[in-house]
C-alpha cells in the first residue's frame, strides 16, 4: 500500500512511452496482431463478464419485467409512486447524506489536526489507525455498538453513572440517528484517509504570499485555503455518500432489519419475507441503487478532475 | 471488515506522512493551532476508543465484577462456531487462489504489453465497489444456474470479484515500483520461460504487494456478510448475526470483538511491513 504514492509518479513514463511502439499502429495484419496481444487478458475478461456482467444485466433486465415476463415500467413506478419502498429510498438517501456531511466535516478537521502535527510517529500511527478503522463495519461493528451503547450497554451505564441518560433523551441506537452514529465510526476515518493528501497539496508558498500581502489567517483560509480544498472535500463526501448509501450489513445487524432503508428491503425480499410476486421490485430497487451510485461516482470523478488542477 | 459494504478504496496511509508546511512557525499561531488540535484529537480519540473498550469490557466482565479471560475458551464450544469458521476458512482459501491465479498473470501482462489496457482494468476493477453488494447479490442469485446456487462455491466465485479491486490496486502499485521491463528481459534472455519468470523473478519482487493483497482478501472474506446472508450460508459473520443471544450474549460479542481485533492487528502489520519494505528498497 505504501508504494502507491511513490509509484504513481514513476509509472507513466516507464509503462507508456517504452511500450507504445509494440501495441499500437498497424497495417493489414494489425487486427490479428492485436487480437494475439490481447489474448492473455481473455480469462480475466471472461470471468468479469460472466460473474459481474451477467448479474448486472440480469438486474437491469428484471427491473423492467412484469411477473409474466413482459416489459413494464410498473416496478419503477411502484417504487417512485409512494408507499414503503419510496419511503425506504428516501430514508436511505437521507442516511447517506447525513453520514456523508457530518463525518465529512469532522473528518476534514481531524485530518487537518493530524497533518499540522510536526510529530512524525504520531502522524504515522494515525494514518495506520484510520486505514484500519475505515475497514471496520458490518456485523462486528454493530455488535460492538450494541454492547457499548445499547440499552444496557457498558458505555450507556457509564453515562448513566455520571448522570446522563441518552436513551431517555430520545437517543435510540436502533433508529435512524443511532445507525448514523454507528456509520460515523467507519465514515470519519475514511474521510481522514482520502482528504489528507489534499492538505499536503496546499503549497506553503501560497500562505507566504498571502501573508506578505498582509492577509490575516482568516483571509488566507477564506480566499485561498477553502476555495482550493472545496472540490477535494466535496469529492470525498461523494465517496462517503456512496459508502453510506450501499451499506447493508451494519444496519441489518444493528436493527435486525427493522430500519426501512432500501438495502434492507431488498434483503428481506430476497429472503422471502414478503408477499409473493414482489420479486421484481427487488431488482427495480437494486437498479435504482446502482443509478444513484453511478451518479455519485460521476460526481466524484468530475470533482476530482477539478481538484487536480490545484492540488498536485 | 467492512471494506465490502463500505465500498472503500484502499487508500494510502503513507500520504499522511508528507510534511505539511503551510504553517510558518509563528509562536502565537502555533499555540492556537495546538489548542484546537488537542481538543479535536482528544474528542476523536474518545469516539473511537470508548465503544471499543466498552464492548471489550462487556464481553470479558465477570458477573461478580472484574475481568476474566475464560469467555475466550468458551468460544470454540459455542454451537455452530466451528463449522462457521471452517466454511469461512474454505471460502478464504479458494477465493485467494482464484483471485491470484486470475489477477497476477493478467496484471503483469498488461503492465508489460498492453499499457493502455490499464485504464480499462482500472474501470473494471472499480465496478465491484460501485455496485452495492446487496444489489449485486440479487443479480447473482437470479442469474446463477440452480446447481451453482445450491453450492457454497458460488460464494467463493463471487468473492473473487469482490476482492479484485484490492488485489488490482496492490499489484498495480507494486508493479509500478519495479523496473518490470528490465527484470523480464533479463530473466528471458537468461533462458527462463514465462511461468518461471513470473514465479521466480516477479513474485519474489512483488512480495509485499502480494502480501497486502492476500491479507485484504482474507479479511474481506471473513467479514463479508451481505451475500452470504441472502444466500443463506452460515459463514462467520452470519453466525455472529444469527447466534441465539439468549444463550450467552457475551460470546457473540466476544467473537465480534476478536474478529475486529484480528483485522486490526493484521492490517496494522501490513501497513508497517509495507513501510519497512519500501524504505529498504529506497535505500538500496
Amino acid at each position: 500500500m505504501t508504494v502507491l504514492s511513490d509509484s504513481a509518479s514513476r509509472t507513466p513514463p516507464l509503462g507508456v512511452s517504452s511500450l507504445n511502439g509494440k501495441s499500437g499502429s498497424g497495417g493489414g495484419g494489425a487486427l490479428v496482431r492485436r487480437l494475439r496481444t490481447s489474448a492473455p487478458v481473455l480469462p480475466f475478461l471472461s470471468y468479469v463478464i460472466l460473474v459481474l456482467g451477467v448479474p448486472t444485466v440480469a438486474i437491469i433486465n428484471y427491473a423492467f419485467r412484469s411477473n409474466s415476463g413482459h416489459f413494464t415500467w410498473q416496478n419503477i413506478h411502484t417504487i417512485l409512486s409512494g408507499g414503503q419502498f419510496r419511503t425506504g429510498f428516501e430514508t436511505s438517501l437521507k442516511l447517506a447524506l447525513v453520514t456523508a456531511i457530518i463525518p465529512g466535516i469532522l473528518g476534514t478537521f481531524i485530518a487537518y489536526a493530524i497533518s499540522t502535527s510536526s510529530h512524525a510517529p504520531f502522524k504515522r500511527i494515525s494514518a495506520a489507525t484510520s486505514g484500519v478503522l475505515a475497514q471496520f463495519g458490518g456485523v462486528n461493528l454493530a455488535f460492538m455498538f450494541i454492547a457499548s451503547f445499547g440499552f444496557v450497554g457498558v458505555a450507556t451505564k457509564w453515562l448513566n453513572a455520571i448522570g446522563v441518560d441518552p436513551w431517555s433523551h430520545g437517543f435510540d441506537l436502533y433508529k435512524f440517528w443511532g445507525v448514523a452514529f454507528v456509520y460515523m465510526y467507519f465514515q470519519i476515518p475514511l474521510m481522514v484517509l482520502i482528504i489528507t493528501p489534499a492538505f499536503a497539496g496546499l503549497h506553503p508558498a501560497w500562505r507566504e504570499a498571502a501573508e506578505n500581502l498582509g492577509a490575516s489567517r482568516w483571509r488566507y483560509w477564506r480566499h485561498v485555503g477553502i476555495p482550493v480544498l472545496t472540490p477535494a472535500i466535496l469529492g470525498s463526501m461523494f465517496l462517503l455518500f456512496g459508502s453510506g448509501f450501499s451499506a447493508y450489513a451494519t444496519a441489518e445487524a444493528l436493527t435486525t432489519g427493522t430500519i426501512s432503508i432500501t438495502p434492507i428491503q431488498i434483503g428481506s425480499i430476497l429472503q422471502g419475507n414478503v408477499i409473493a410476486g414482489e420479486n421484481n421490485i427487488a431488482y427495480a430497487l437494486a437498479f435504482a441503487m446502482i443509478v444513484i451510485l453511478l451518479i455519485t461516482v460521476v460526481g466524484y470523478v468530475l470533482l476530482r478532475r477539478r481538484t487536480s488542477r490545484w492540488l498536485r | 471488515m467492512a471494506s465490502l459494504e463500505l465500498g472503500t478504496l484502499v487508500a494510502d496511509p503513507s500520504t499522511i506522512d508528507q510534511p505539511f508546511r503551510a504553517d510558518v512557525p509563528v509562536t502565537r499561531r502555533r499555540r492556537q493551532i495546538r489548542w484546537g488540535r488537542g481538543v479535536i484529537l482528544v474528542l476523536a480519540a474518545a469516539y473511537f476508543i470508548v465503544p471499543f473498550y466498552a464492548a471489550m469490557a462487556f464481553s470479558l466482565q465477570k458477573p461478580t465484577g472484574g475481568f476474566s479471560l475464560t469467555p475466550l475458551s468458551q468460544i470454540a464450544s459455542a454451537p455452530g462456531f466451528i463449522s462457521a469458521l471452517w466454511l469461512s476458512t474454505q471460502m478464504a482459501v479458494i477465493t485467494m487462489a482464484g483471485v491470484m491465479l486470475l489477477m497476477v498473470p493478467t496484471v503483469i501482462y498488461v503492465h508489460l504489453r498492453m499499457p493502455r489496457f490499464r485504464r480499462v482494468m482500472e474501470v473494471i476493477t472499480i465496478l465491484p465497489i460501485i455496485i452495492p453488494p446487496i444489489a449485486y447479490a440479487t443479480g447473482v442469485l437470479e442469474s446463477a444456474p440452480a446447481w451453482l446456487r445450491s453450492s457454497q462455491y458460488l460464494l467463493a466465485i463471487v468473492y473473487v470479484i469482490l476482492a479484485m479491486p484490492y488485489v488490482y490496486r496492490s499489484l498495480d502499485s507494486g508493479l509500478g515500483a519495479l523496473d518490470l521491463k528490465t527484470l523480464v528481459e533479463a530473466s528471458r534472455s537468461l533462458g527462463s520461460g514465462w511461468i518461471s519468470t513470473i514465479w521466480r523473478v516477479l513474485v519474489p519482487n512483488l512480495r509485499s504487494a502480494l502480501m497486502s493483497a492476500s491479507v485484504l482478501t482474507i479479511a474481506l472474506v471473513f467479514g463479508e456478510f451481505t451475500i452470504a446472508n441472502v444466500d443463506n450460508w452460515t459463514t462467520l459473520p452470519v453466525w455472529i448475526y444469527n447466534a441465539p443471544t439468549t444463550d450467552n450474549p457475551r460470546i457473540t460479542t466476544l467473537v465480534a470483538m476478536v474478529a475486529l481485533l484480528a483485522t486490526c492487528v493484521v492490517l496494522t502489520l501490513i501497513v508497517t511491513l509495507d513501510r519497512s519494505q519500501s524504505r529498504n528498497s529506497r535505500r538500496s
